[in-house]
């Protein structure tokens, strides 16, 4: 048993180094969410895990996925999005919309959630797209600011949004409900109190395919030669621009994706919690999206999704501590980046850190 | 005479924008970087009066005098702990810094002074002024924050021009290290700068708070990102852009929530900003930099 184990690890290994690098670091991430999901239904199908637990699931992966998402544009890119839960909402509005108006006309659920997934990516990709547009000609710190804005914007324009179905067909109605919606009707979007009664569709199963998915379309992307042209802008954006690379282009396909990812997340959200409304994605939500980022480490992709899952399941566990979690949050950021950048903490991992490893591994060596 | 109630409001609200833009900007022309917790110390202002005069029960000159005090430090304490460290580093590291400083702020007031809504009473307690025989009334409010702007600016702009300190601020914001070579204290400017903008800030967060009557750990945020907003409205880094831009985006806002829909006011300022970087990415009286390789 012993040995077949290990002939299965060696021939895996050999088979493993013919690929390159950036093909192995996508196979680890995607075997480590492939091993994970197996251990949970086995945990789940042997009715050890718990109800509170079962029902964070589709939320971790809703997570990881717009964390991915988050982390092409901030890693990839070096552009700041403070605007990510505005993309997922405007993903997780439109699918939502899209899936009440049709709840009659597509029986087959399945069916349903993959046009309104095609229909949410659309739309939160079209706004990055328009977002982009204006934002990613300039320089300096102005998308952080927009996306902020912009998320204020699609909150604000949410919570006064009307839609009301009858037989006569869809109604819309702005800043007031003048929809006159039959008493037979349905509203579907009903302002503030946003969308409810969306059919649950989403499960754990498929957002993990969601996520290995959106896994496998980020890493062709900053493997292939866009990518490289993005992180070119990234690095030196004056060198890049000389060599003839068109910046404007590749800052908003990269930008676009990554809002488009998020609408991934936000079809998954919205078809999973019973009830949506606009506030649910605040500059909160953005924060925790950066904070997965910038804890998972920038350009990991694998990192990202361990930061989201850790930073999700913890908070769940140590609940007497919920008070202070955003303060965590926030001194980590500021932590996580001056423990990078600082020259000080740059000094100390580079003159400090060799010699205090050395004398660890010395005494270890003494010791045995 | 609505019209003119309105607009009036508007410049006053207007003018607490551009004190807060002041912050901003001035910070953006010398260290290049967009200070996200200034709305925060705006916030942090507001809690040291109302503390002051609610809780010790002093004049709310004081306590207003206490709060740019607290304010300036603050502000010092931030730039001198998490932004200077961080001179060198990329534009991005900084911004998150700045991002998670503005978060780390909120929470604390969050953990501090709770987050039930204070009812902040006006430390400006004068009769309102009445015009056109009763019809047109203007609080007082209203008319000292906007002659507490005016002299600001005038103040802040012959500080800038006539004093060394001022001086050495503009050379610093055109160029670092030829400012250093001219022995130009770098690292004290940027201080004195931060403790500027802070120190306005405090007097704005008071105006604020006097104007809306309620104080929350979430108070300056919002605003804050609307004196952004104004001070790349007006040009960002130009001081009489900060005005400019403040007073029309107070306006905006004003005729905005009165005539359109006041869940609608934020939505349409920050579509304002969305075509000001469309139309004209330097804003009012902004220069084009070009960049040296």
């Amino acid at each position: 048993m012993n040995k077949m184990f290990q002939n299965i690890s060696k021939n895996y290994e050999k088979a493993f180094r013919r690929f390159t690098k950036p093909t192995q670091n996508l196979l680890n991430t995607i075997i480590m969410v492939v091993l994970a999901y197996v251990i949970i239904q086995i945990l789940s199908g042997a009715d050890v895990l718990s109800y509170s637990f079962t029902n964070l699931l589709v939320g971790l992966c809703i997570y990881s996925i717009v964390a991915v998402g988050l982390n092409l544009c901030v890693g990839y890119l070096g552009e700041l999005s403070l605007g990510h839960a505005a993309f997922m909402s405007v993903g997780a509005f439109s699918s939502a919309i899209f899936s009440n108006i049709t709840a009659q006309a597509i029986p087959n659920s399945l069916l349903r959630f993959t046009l309104a997934l095609i229909v949410g990516v659309f739309f939160s990709a079209l706004f990055g797209f328009l977002i982009g547009i204006p934002v990613l000609r300039l320089n300096g710190d102005y998308l952080a600011i927009v996306t902020l804005a912009f998320g204020e914007i699609i909150k604000g324009l949410l919570n006064v949004f009307y839609i009301g179905m009858d037989k006569h067909g869809l109604h819309f109605a702005f800043i007031k409900d003048t929809t006159n919606t039959d008493a037979k009707g349905t509203m579907i979007l009903n302002g503030a109190q946003g969308i409810s009664g969306t059919e649950q569709i989403s499960t754990f199963t498929i957002g993990v395919i969601l996520l290995i998915l959106v896994l496998l379309v980020v890493s062709f992307l900053v493997n292939s030669r866009s990518g490289r042209a993005i992180m070119a802008i990234r690095d030196n954006r004056i060198a890049a621009e000389s060599v003839g690379i068109n910046i404007t282009k590749y800052k908003i396909i990269a930008f676009t994706i990554s809002a488009a990812i998020a609408g991934v997340a936000g079809v998954l959200y919205s078809h999973y919690y019973t009830s949506l409304t606009a506030t649910k994605f605040d500059y909160n939500t953005s924060i925790l999206i950066l904070v997965f980022v910038v804890l998972g480490g920038m350009a990991n992709f694998r990192g990202s999704i361990i930061a989201a899952i850790v930073l999700t399941l913890l908070p769940e566990m140590l609940r007497s501590l919920s008070d202070y979690r955003m303060l965590f949050y926030a001194i980590l950021l500021i932590a996580m980046m001056l423990l990078n950048w600082a020259p000080k903490a740059i000094l100390f991992r580079q003159t400090m850190l060799p010699k205090i490893k050395a004398k660890l591994f010395k005494t270890r060596a003494k010791e045995e | 005479m609505s019209f003119i109630s309105f607009l009036i409001a508007g410049i006053s609200l207007g003018s607490i924008y551009a004190i807060m833009a002041l912050g901003y900007t001035m910070v953006y022309g010398i260290a290049k970087m967009l200070n996200f917790a200034h709305g925060d110390v705006i916030m942090i202002g507001c809690y040291v009066v109302f503390y002051g005069v609610s809780g010790f029960g002093w004049n709310p000159i004081i306590s207003t005098i206490v709060s740019v005090a607290v304010c300036t430090v603050l502000g010092v304490v931030i730039e001198r702990v998490a932004y200077r460290p961080l001179r060198k580093a990329a534009p991005l590291a900084v911004l998150i810094t700045a991002i998670g400083v503005s978060y780390l702020l909120e929470n604390i007031a969050l953990l501090a002074f709770g987050a039930d809504s204070k009812s902040f009473t006006s430390v400006i307690n004068l009769p309102s002024l009445s015009l056109a025989g009763g019809k047109l009334k203007i609080s007082s409010v209203t008319i000292i924050t906007i002659i507490a702007c005016l002299i600001i600016m005038a103040g802040l702009m012959t500080f800038i021009k006539k004093t060394k300190p001022g001086q050495a601020m503009l050379a610093v914001s055109e160029d670092k290290d030829a400012a250093q070579l001219m022995g130009v204290n770098v690292n004290a400017t940027i201080s004195l700068t931060f403790a500027i903008g802070s120190g306005l800030a405090a007097i704005a967060g008071v105006l604020l708070c006097s104007q809306y009557h309620s104080l929350t750990p979430y108070t300056g945020a919002l605003p804050g990102i609307k004196a952004f907003t104004a001070a790349v409205f007006g040009g960002i880094g130009s001081i009489p852009g900060a005005f400019i831009g403040g007073i029309l985006l107070g306006i905006i806002e004003d005729l905005a929530s009165a005539y359109i829909s006041s869940q609608l006011s934020n939505a349409i300022v920050f579509g304002v900003l969305i075509l000001v970087l469309l139309i004209k990415p330097t804003g009012i009286l902004g220069k084009q930099i070009k960049e040296k390789v």
